[in-house]
């Protein structure tokens, strides 16, 4: 193993609930104010899954107030992630849903997964 | 000592600490081995000569001025105010630095061929618009008249770039593991993947 690999998969962590796109997931974020940290939740569905490593990221998509829209980007493999709960597996046909991005109200619904 | 080769295997990111992400440069220190000690005496200044990189081939003259140790492939002088408590054959690695030391890091960048004064000198080029034809990249004008009726020493223009030595200074480690011969610095570091580069203490940290 090449000493990249090696030293990225020390990184990696394993502990996290596995994600797909579509699934609705909560995100548990450790935020550092100051010296003072509290947790933060963000609940969404993912839009996308991008690999590679410790540069693994995924984006969580939720309508905030008023409708607006509200996507954030985590590093997978982040300390700061406490904990990742899949709240719902949703039915997609493709990697990216970026076409969440122009549906609004009930048609940004996802199908939920048959398992 | 201060100092130590390696070969830059690549870059990669790792998450510090405070959780942050930090863009990681991984060089392979050492094992180094001091293979001669110059001194004042019989070489008019004091200095080490390093060697890394074992080989599987050296021609005799090599193999003689390493005598007993193992054939090293690359032998660099680093300047040492004091050759005392040194001696050939002393064998070092990466436990050398300790994580939190700023280090400057020396190598060969890239060779980018023959590069236009845009590319290498940062120029801004001709408008794109106007009218203007073949001065989009071009470096305007380089002097004045008949006086001084010549182009002045030093003018920057079009030429090769890279492929020189470049040092970038007070990189700070972050990675320290000597068991794999290897070193972590934060930030980039010149030369291609794979190439020889000498990593030492920082000159102008405090």
């Amino acid at each position: 193993m090449d000493l990249i690999t090696a030293v990225e998969e020390e990184q990696l962590r394993e502990d996290l609930a596995e994600i797909r796109p579509g699934d609705t997931v909560r995100v548990y974020i450790r935020i550092v104010e100051g010296d003072r940290e509290r947790t933060q939740v963000f609940q969404g569905t993912v839009m996308r899954l991008r690999k590679g490593g410790t540069r693994a990221n995924f984006t969580v998509r939720r309508i905030a107030a008023h409708g607006v829209g509200v996507e954030r980007t985590f590093p997978l493999h982040s300390p700061r992630i406490e904990k990742i709960e899949v709240l719902r597996h949703g039915h997609t046909r493709r990697a990216q849903l970026y076409f969440l991005r122009s549906r609004r109200g009930k048609a940004a619904r996802l199908r939920e997964k048959r398992i | 000592m201060h100092a130590i080769l390696g070969k830059k295997v690549g870059m990669t990111q790792i998450f510090d600490e405070r959780g942050e992400i930090v863009s990681v440069t991984l060089v392979e220190a050492g094992p180094c081995y001091i293979t001669q000690v110059k001194t004042g005496e019989n070489d008019g200044y004091t200095a080490l000569q390093l060697g890394f990189g074992e080989t599987k081939r050296l021609n005799k003259p090599q193999r003689g001025h390493l005598k007993e140790l193992p054939p090293l492939r690359h032998l660099r002088e680093v300047r040492v105010k004091d050759v005392q408590g040194y001696q050939v054959g002393q064998k070092f690695d990466a436990s050398l630095f300790s994580v939190g030391d700023l280090v400057d890091v020396t190598g060969i960048s890239k060779g980018k061929g023959f590069a236009g004064v845009m590319k290498r000198h940062g120029f801004r080029g001709g408008p794109a618009t106007h009218g203007q034809s073949d001065r989009a990249r071009a470096p305007g004008s380089i002097g004045a008249m008949t006086t001084p009726g010549r182009v002045f020493k030093g003018m920057r223009m079009a030429g090769r770039m890279g492929n020189e030595r470049v040092t970038v200074q007070n990189l700070k480690v972050v990675l320290v593991d000597p068991e794999r011969n290897l070193l972590g610095v934060r930030g980039s570091i010149p030369g291609s993947r794979g190439g020889l580069v000498m990593v030492q203490k920082a000159v102008k940290s405090k």
